[in-house]
C-alpha cells in the first residue's frame, strides 16, 4: 500500500516553506507523539527501572546502591520461587492443553450444524466476561468441603465421596486449573470455530467424494489445516497464564500454605509484604523474559508476514 | 466449512446425533452450574445454605442477601455494602475507556494514513505493550502515582488504565483503518481538506463496529482488572473487584455465603450485561485481541 507522508521537497516553484506548512506536515506526528512518549517512558522506562531496582539492595523502599546479581542470587535460592515455577509449570501446561483440546471437541461439536446453536455459544462463552475474582469467588464455594460439591454428591447417596482439593496442598493448584479451563475454554472454542467456518467447504466435499471417512477428514485435513489458531490459543492462553494472578488470589490465596504459590503471586508478596523490593523486581525481570521469550518471535513473524 | 462431513449408515448418523447433541447438553450444564449455584445461594438463608444441597433451588427465595450485600456487608472496618466500590469502578471505567479509545483512534489514524519513517518500529513497540506482564512495572507506578500525590484515587487508576489500554486501542484501530480506502484520503487531501478534518468527517463516521468493539473490550479489561486496584488503592478508594476480594477473603465473624455471592453478582452484572447485549462485538474484540498482525 502506498504511503503518504509528509514532503520536505523544497520545489523551485516554492522556495520558502511557510510555518503553516510545516506544523502541518508535523501534525501528524505530533498527535501520536504523546501516545507514544506515554509508552516509552511508562512501559520501557518502567521495566529498565524494574531492571535497575533488582540490581539494588532494596528493601521495604527503592534504594539505589548496587546489589550485584544478589537479589537473582536470593530469588533462585528460595524454595517459594521453586515452588512458584513448578506451580506455573503444572498450571501453565495443563491449561493451555485442556483449553485448547476442550475448546477444539466443543467447536467440533458445534459445527456439526446444530440447531441451537445461538443458545449454545453463549453459554460456553460467559465465563470470559467475569473478572478473575468473581470466578475465584464463585468456584471457591462451588468446590467448598463443608457444603459444596462433596456435600452434594453425599447428599445424592454417594457417602464415600470426598473432594478436598481445595485444602489439599497436593491437589490444590488443580483447582486452579479447573476454574482457569472453565472461564477461558469458552473463547478457545470461538477462535476455532472461527476456524473451522474460514475452512474451504470444497476440499471437504473432494475428501468425501474420494470415501475418506469423517474422523480422518477431521484428522488428516481440517485439524491440520487449523495450525494458525493452535498457535494463536497457544499464544493467548500462555500469555494468560504467566499473567494470572486474580484467579489465585480470589480462589486459594496461594494456600494452603504457598501451595498455589505462582511467579505473580510470589513477586507481589516480596514486593509489597515481606519488603525485598529487589527479590520482588528480580522475579518481575523473570516473567518479563518468560512472555518476551513467547511474544517477540511471534509478533516478528506477525508483522513480517503483513509485509510481503 | 458449515457443512458437516456425511456419514454413511443412516443409523450410525442417528446415533452421531445423538452423542453430539448429549455431549453439547451436558457441556453446557457444567458451564452453566457455578453461575446457577452462585443465583440460587444468593437467594438462600444462611440455615438453607448450611443445611441444605447447593444445587437445591431455593424454598424460600428472599432478596436479604442482595441488600445485605449492597448497603451493609463490612468490607475491612467498614459496614457499609459495596455500594461505594462500585461506584468507584464506574468512575474509573467511563473515563478511561473513553480516552484510551478517542486516544487509540487517533493513534490508529496515524499510523495507517498518515505514515512516517519507522511508523512500523513505533506500532511494534506500541504492540509489545500489550503484552508486558504489569508485575515489571508496577514499583515505579506505585512510586510515581505516590510521588504525584495520586496514590489511592480514582484518578490514579484511571491514568493507569488509559497508559497501559493505549497499545490495545491504538492495535484495534490501526488494523481496521488499514483497510480503509487510502483513496478516499487522498482525494479529501486534494479538495484541501486537513488533517483532523478528514479524522472527523471521513474516518470516524464508518468507524461505528471498531469503536463498539474497543469500548467493549476495554470496558471488560478495566471493570476486571484486579492487580492494579490491589496495587495502588486501599480502603474506600478500591475498585469492585478489590472491595469483593476483600469482603469474600475477610475471616472475621459468620461466614455469610448467601451475601458473598450476591456481592460476586453484583461485580460480574455490568461486564454480563455488556456481554449480553453486545455478545458479537465482544468475541469479535477478543478476537482481535488474540490475532495480531
Amino acid at each position: 500500500m502506498t504511503t503518504i507522508e509528509p514532503m520536505p521537497v523544497i520545489t523551485p516553484e516554492r522556495p520558502r516553506k511557510s510555518l503553516g506548512d510545516t506544523l502541518r506536515n508535523g501534525l501528524p506526528k505530533l498527535v501520536l507523539a504523546p501516545s507514544f512518549a506515554v509508552i516509552l517512558i511508562f512501559v520501557y522506562g518502567f521495566i529498565l527501572w524494574t531492571i535497575t531496582l533488582s540490581f539494588t539492595t532494596s528493601r521495604i523502599l527503592p534504594v539505589y546502591k548496587w546489589g550485584g546479581f544478589d537479589a537473582y542470587f536470593r530469588l533462585w535460592s528460595q524454595p517459594n520461587w521453586y515452588v512458584a515455577m513448578q506451580n506455573l509449570a503444572i498450571f501453565g501446561i495443563l491449561y493451555i492443553a485442556l483449553c485448547t483440546a476442550i475448546g477444539l471437541f466443543i467447536a467440533i461439536l458445534m459445527d456439526q450444524r446444530i440447531r441451537a446453536e445461538g443458545v449454545l455459544r453463549p453459554i460456553f462463552l460467559y465465563p470470559m466476561a467475569l473478572s478473575f475474582v468473581v470466578t475465584g469467588t464463585a468456584w471457591k464455594w462451588f468446590l467448598n468441603p463443608g457444603l459444596g460439591l462433596e456435600h452434594t454428591m453425599r447428599n445424592l447417596g454417594w457417602e464415600s465421596f470426598a473432594f478436598d482439593w481445595l485444602v489439599n496442598p497436593n491437589m490444590a493448584i488443580y483447582t486452579v486449573v479447573i476454574a482457569g479451563v472453565w472461564q477461558a475454554s469458552g473463547f478457545i472454542m470461538a477462535m476455532f470455530l472461527a476456524g473451522l467456518r474460514g475452512i474451504d467447504g470444497e476440499i471437504i466435499k473432494a475428501a468425501q467424494i474420494d470415501g475418506a471417512s469423517t474422523v480422518s477428514i477431521y484428522r488428516r485435513i481440517i485439524i491440520p489445516l487449523l495450525r494458525p489458531v493452535f498457535l494463536s490459543a497457544f499464544i493467548v492462553l500462555a500469555h494468560m497464564a504467566i499473567k494470572s494472578y486474580d484467579l489465585v488470589i480470589a480462589l486459594t490465596g496461594g494456600g494452603p500454605g504457598n501451595a498455589t504459590e505462582l511467579p505473580s503471586t510470589f513477586m507481589y508478596s516480596y514486593t509489597f509484604n515481606r519488603n525485598q523490593m529487589n527479590v520482588g523486581s528480580a522475579s518481575a525481570v523473570m516473567m518479563l523474559m518468560g512472555i518476551t521469550a513467547i511474544i517477540v518471535p511471534y509478533l516478528y513473524s506477525e508483522l513480517r508476514e503483513k509485509k510481503q | 466449512m458449515s457443512a458437516a462431513p456425511e456419514t454413511i449408515s443412516a443409523g450410525s448418523a442417528r446415533f452421531t446425533r445423538y452423542f453430539i447433541y448429549g455431549a453439547l447438553i451436558i457441556l453446557a450444564v457444567v458451564y452453566l452450574l457455578p453461575l446457577y449455584v452462585m443465583l440460587s445461594t444468593s437467594f438462600k438463608s444462611l440455615d438453607e445454605i448450611r443445611g441444605g444441597d447447593m444445587l437445591a433451588l431455593p424454598t424460600d427465595p428472599s432478596i436479604a442477601a442482595w441488600v445485605k450485600a449492597w448497603g451493609e456487608a463490612c468490607i475491612g472496618v467498614s459496614c457499609v455494602g459495596i455500594k461505594g466500590y462500585f461506584w468507584n469502578s464506574i468512575k474509573m471505567v467511563v473515563p478511561a475507556v473513553i480516552i484510551s479509545t478517542l486516544l487509540g483512534a487517533l493513534n490508529g489514524y496515524v499510523l495507517t494514513k498518515w505514515r512516517f519513517p519507522g511508523h512500523k518500529i513505533v506500532f511494534g513497540m506500541m504492540l509489545f505493550a500489550c503484552f508486558i506482564p504489569f508485575q515489571a512495572v508496577l514499583i515505579p507506578m506505585a512510586r510515581l502515582l505516590g510521588l504525584m500525590g495520586l496514590s489511592n484515587s480514582t484518578t490514579g487508576l484511571v491514568m493507569v488504565h488509559v497508559i497501559y489500554g493505549l497499545g490495545f486501542t491504538t492495535l484495534f484501530f490501526r488494523n481496521y483503518y488499514e483497510a480503509f480506502p487510502d483513496e478516499l484520503v487522498k482525494a479529501a487531501m486534494i479538495d484541501g481538506a486537513g488533517f483532523f478534518r478528514i479524522f472527523w468527517r471521513i474516518l470516524l463516521p464508518s468507524s461505528g463496529p471498531i469503536i463498539v468493539v474497543t469500548v467493549i473490550y476495554q470496558f471488560t479489561n478495566i471493570w476486571n482488572d484486579f492487580l492494579f486496584g490491589v496495587s495502588f488503592s486501599s480502603g474506600e478508594a478500591s475498585p469492585m473487584t478489590v472491595a469483593l476480594n476483600n469482603l469474600v477473603s475477610s475471616s472475621t465473624g459468620v461466614k455469610e455465603y448467601n451475601v458473598d455471592m450476591a456481592a460476586a453478582v453484583f461485580a460480574a452484572l455490568p461486564t454480563l450485561f455488556v456481554y449480553v447485549v453486545a455478545g458479537r462485538y465482544f468475541v469479535r474484540g477478543l478476537m482481535a485481541g488474540a490475532v495480531k498482525g
